[in-house]
């Protein structure tokens, strides 16, 4: 994977108003994020926390699970769960035969989770200044799992909170 | 090394030392002339004030000195042990133990100096050595101080210390190396490389050596716990004044470290309930010619792959009447449950929550919190817990515990792919794992005929197993994957949940393997009916089903729960004559009642199976020819029943001895319980009359018009009947329940006379030879007292055996009128034929021979 710097101008920041230095005290402190595709969007997630990155893998169902829930695969003799980022953020689901690939983030407790995205990305460093928070009229299901947003040149990265995005047990009945 | 560390090193060295010390006093109580224990419990101390001295814990330093001076007099002869001292040594030895908790988690001694403690040492140092031992002594302890401390170090050279987590790490990654050994073994069954295959199969030898060796790393030997038990046991016989032996057998046995711990405290509240109430105290064993001290024997062993711990008193045992009683009292279960009960099960009434036997409460025990958290703690770690007991010999608890809890047997099930799951691919459909231990049994019915055999009430499914309903789960259903699948083949796997059994139905029963249990990530957490995960031999995960969780889910245990709850409220509306009828349909009778006790089977039987014999309809069942007989035919004998008749026939079967009939009815209705408030009417010919059953109007059936109706006199032939043909007088003032009562007796082969007062009884028992009198408990005018004390007056009636019919157990008195033989619950028949029988055939014996 390369990495694509995105910005040149970091050392202006320092000067920047008042304002800009309180929007990049809120974003999260590491600028490089390990990127993927759902549903045309950009998604981020801070790099340290993804593990490993997987081709598709065979999966066991866990009939009365949560729909997010796609199975379970097995990682190394390691069991872990994969869920479906399209169903977890309310898009709609992906075509025929388009096979998912796996993000397998490491949560705070040092557990492994499989996230299924379209597609994966590069690693891009971002620059803190191009930082926003979420607008409050994007939908509540996607608003609620992100930090905020990087307005890059050409896009926008969508910075996923992984503890909040993988945290589904309150949806179990 | 820093301060820390060595603080941290002299802890657990301590610990360890003074853990030993416990059992080592107890012993030396037994031996105290032995020079070996003294020098290891003086060694144990000895090293302790040294380090303190080392440390400057000052306080440790002064008890465990004096402790020093003691046992250095012991050691060297110049006194001798009592109880005293031990009590007085054991003191010091909790008070260092104590003080080294202080240090552990506050870091310094405490305030607290043990001044009183220290005196009492002083004292006892310094008393006068009136006991002086033989000269002979002194020169023998040193000697054998010097051989014990060559042995010493030998042992202590050859272990380290490994921490527990690095320990759980190799066990892990040893668990990942079976499964890919697994892996590479089903891979190379499709190989020629011999090569490939001679490598493969030394991977598989090593691995299984590995994982071997790793898990003993893990073990422990079950002594750990026993340590503590005989220091436990001594003080409690102390302060129950009690004499108890406690006996060890295989302290060696190994388990893993986590079951260890997880019977620590079951372990440790068994032994505590022996001491309690198991052994007696010194004085009742005398008298009851059991040696003074009570025996407390601890056994553990390796059998099938487990665990299995003894823990067997020799004390009073536990009488199953009164556990059922207080199992009553406390309204845990009805009366005719605890009435029906066997032994066995009776039993295990003192693992229910809420339940002590102990008349008083104690410190230790009998507040009724117990057995029954015993029981869950086993069970949570796939154990299980069985109590055998006889009165005046003793109880042994034995306790079945797996090896590990890393690796379990379990059975692997199969659910074919079904249409409505499109996500998944694979043809071979999903495997589910069910741990060996909640396995009861495997079941096939296979064919149409097998197919028939799934019964349903409305819509849930039964199994008759071996003639109880066995509820049935379809796995497929529990777990919302598609419908029931088309299939030939029925297999049921019977499990068990809690206090229940049920059978699991599946598409497939592949084999038994040893898997290696996983726990599932928190975002599946809520889901009770999985227990884990596991990665099967080809890679692919497959799901552990926790058992308890599947039958919640279905409703089978929830279902059993509402229902004692609501016969526990049903209990406390009501008085005790209840009875349970089957209600059925037949002819133009809508709600028709017999007793259920009655009743021996209900079958279903095709009428094409329907042959005749003799003029009468009769089947083949069982390798027997059943005799049958329409039921609307006997009561409604003018009316033509013929297009009436549903196939397959539903039969009642009722049992006589070695004979019995089947009566057909049109429809088997329900089973109720009830009281029954009945109201007399015989205008017709097979029916005792009307009861208000399950808020119904009811007929209630005379089986034994209905039967001889069929028979024509099958009842008169008394040569077939096992009964010995003695007469019976039922006096009782309800004429239901006479004819009840006569209903059975006469079906057992009883000439049976009634008596609805005192007045007819004594006019009968004048007139006839009657055997057996049963006298109820409400016969008028004077409750039936009257009647037992007339026949006590009479020499010629005084012989005759009477028992008084009650209503329920409370009835009984302690204290039996004279004349009468014993108690009989009115509405328990097998228990009523019983005591018939041995009473008239004591009665009989002496008839046959005097002619």
């Amino acid at each position: 994977m390369k990495k694509t710097k995105q910005t040149q101008n970091g050392d202006l920041a320092a000067d920047g108003h008042a304002t800009k230095i309180a929007v990049s005290e809120a974003a999260p402190a590491s600028r490089e994020y390990a990127t993927f595709f759902v549903d045309g969007l950009f998604f981020g997630i801070d790099v340290l926390q993804v593990q490993e990155v997987l081709r598709y893998q065979e999966m066991t169902q866990v009939p009365l699970a949560p729909g997010v829930i796609e199975g379970l695969i097995n990682l190394r003799g390691q069991i872990v769960t994969a869920l479906d980022m399209r169903r977890r953020l309310k898009l709609p689901p992906r075509a025929e035969g388009q096979t998912p690939m796996n993000t397998v983030v490491r949560t705070k407790e040092g557990a492994a989770v499989s996230l299924l995205v379209d597609e994966i990305g590069d690693v891009v460093e971002v620059d803190s200044e191009t930082f926003e928070t979420v607008p409050d009229n994007v939908d509540p299901a996607a608003r609620d799992l992100l930090e905020g947003v990087y307005k890059l040149k050409d896009r926008l990265l969508l910075v996923l909170d992984t503890e909040k995005t993988i945290d589904i047990a309150a949806n179990v009945a | 090394m820093d301060d820390q560390e060595i603080i941290r090193e002299f802890l657990i060295e301590s610990n360890e030392s003074l853990a030993r010390l416990d059992q080592d006093m107890v012993e030396l109580e037994k031996r105290p002339k032995d020079p070996d224990l003294l020098a290891a419990i003086f060694r144990a101390i000895h090293t302790i004030k040294g380090a303190c001295g080392f440390l400057g814990y000052t306080t440790l330093e002064a008890v465990t000195h004096r402790t020093e001076s003691i046992l250095s007099q012991l050691r060297d002869g110049k006194r001798d042990l009592n109880p005293e001292l031990v009590t007085l040594i054991l003191e010091a030895v909790d008070v260092v133990k104590s003080v080294l908790v202080a240090i552990e988690t506050a870091g310094a001694e405490g305030p607290d100096t043990y001044d009183d403690l220290r005196k009492r040492l002083d004292a006892a140092c310094s008393l006068p050595a009136g006991a002086a031992p033989p000269a002979v002594a002194p020169s023998l302890p040193p000697e054998a101080e010097k051989v014990s401390v060559q042995k010493g170090p030998a042992v202590s050279d050859s272990t380290i210390r490994v921490d527990v987590g690095l320990l759980d790490k190799l066990m892990n990654l040893v668990g990942e190396l079976v499964l890919a050994r697994n892996q590479i073994l089903q891979f190379n069954a499709h190989q020629e490389d011999s090569t490939l295959n001679a490598t493969s199969q030394r991977l598989n030898l090593i691995t299984t050596e590995l994982q071997e060796g790793v898990m003993k790393t893990r073990m422990q030997p079950i002594g750990v716990v026993w340590n503590k038990l005989p220091r436990l046991v001594r003080d409690l016989a102390t302060s129950f004044g009690k004499q108890i032996h406690l006996e060890m057998d295989g302290a060696d046995t190994e388990l893993d470290k986590t079951i260890i711990e997880a019977i620590k405290d079951p372990l440790t509240h068994i032994v505590r309930n022996c001491c309690d109430h198991g052994i007696e105290k010194s004085d009742v064993r005398v008298r009851a010619r059991k040696p003074a001290q009570g025996k407390l024997s601890l056994r553990a062993f390796h059998e099938g792959g487990q665990v299995n711990i003894e823990i067997s008193d020799d004390g009073a045992g536990i009488d199953v009447q009164v556990l059922k009683n207080k199992a009553v009292q406390r309204g845990l279960i009805r009366l005719e449950q605890a009435e029906r009960m066997a032994d066995r099960e009776a039993l295990s009434l003192v693992f229910l929550p809420g339940f002590s036997t102990a008349a008083e409460v104690t410190s230790v025990s009998g507040r009724g919190v117990g057995m029954d958290v015993v029981k869950t703690n086993i069970e949570k770690i796939g154990g299980v817990v069985e109590l055998a007991s006889r009165p005046g010999e003793g109880t042994t608890l034995r306790l079945k515990i797996p090896l590990t809890l890393a690796i379990i047997p379990g059975l692997v099930v199969t659910l074919t792919e079904r249409r409505s799951s499109p996500r998944n691919l694979e043809g071979v459909g999903e495997r589910y794992v069910i741990p060996q231990v909640s396995l009861l049994e495997l079941i096939r019915l296979e064919g149409e005929s097998g197919k028939r055999q799934v019964e349903r009430i409305h819509e849930t499914p039964f199994y008759r197993r071996r003639g109880s309903l066995l509820p049935l789960v379809y796995l497929s259903e529990v777990l919302q994957i598609g419908q029931t699948v088309e299939s030939n083949v029925v297999n049921i796997v019977v499990l068990q949940a809690e206090d229940r059994q049920f059978g699991l139905v599946v598409d497939g029963i592949s084999d038994t393997q040893e898997i290696v249990v996983k726990p599932l990530g928190k975002q599946l957490k809520g889901l009770n009916c999985y227990a884990g995960a596991t990665i099967m031999g080809d890679g692919r995960v497959a799901l552990i089903l926790d058992v308890s969780g599947i039958a919640q889910r279905s409703g089978v245990l929830q279902e059993s729960r509402e229902k004692s709850r609501a016969a526990a409220e049903r209990r406390e509306h009501s008085g005790s004559e209840r009875q349970t009828f089957l209600l059925f349909r037949a002819g133009s009778f809508e709600r028709l009642a017999v007793p259920l006790s009655l009743v021996a089977r209900l079958e279903e039987i095709p009428l094409a199976k329907i042959e005749h014999a003799g003029g009468r309809e009769v089947v083949q069942y069982r390798g027997r020819i059943l005799q049958m007989a329409s039921l609307a035919r006997i009561l409604e004998p003018a009316v033509d029943h013929a297009g009436r008749l549903q196939d397959p026939a539903q039969v009642v079967v009722f049992n006589n001895g070695d004979r019995s009939i089947g009566i057909q009815v049109d429809q088997i209705l329900d089973i109720v319980e009830d009281t029954v408030a009945a109201r007399q009417s015989a205008e017709r010919q097979g029916l005792l009359g009307s009861a208000v059953i399950g808020k119904k109007v009811t007929d209630l059936l005379d089986l034994y018009s209905v039967i001889a109706a069929a028979e024509n006199g099958w009842f008169s032939d008394r040569s077939t009947l096992r009964a010995t043909g003695a007469t019976v007088m039922v006096a009782e003032a309800s004429s239901f329940a006479r004819g009840l009562v006569r209903n059975s007796l006469e079906m057992a082969g009883y000439q049976v006379v009634e008596a609805a007062d005192t007045q007819t009884a004594l006019r009968e028992l004048d007139h006839r030879k009657i055997d057996v009198v049963l006298a109820g408990f409400d016969l008028p005018p004077d409750n039936g007292s009257g009647l037992l004390e007339s026949m006590q007056r009479d020499p010629a009636l005084a012989q005759i055996p009477a028992l008084a019919l009650i209503d329920s157990a409370d009835q009984a008195q302690s204290e039996r009128p004279p004349g009468l033989s014993g108690y009989q619950l009115k509405f328990d028949r097998g228990g009523m034929l019983r005591s018939l029988a041995s009473l008239a055939s004591a009665v009989a014996r002496p008839e046959h021979v005097a002619p």
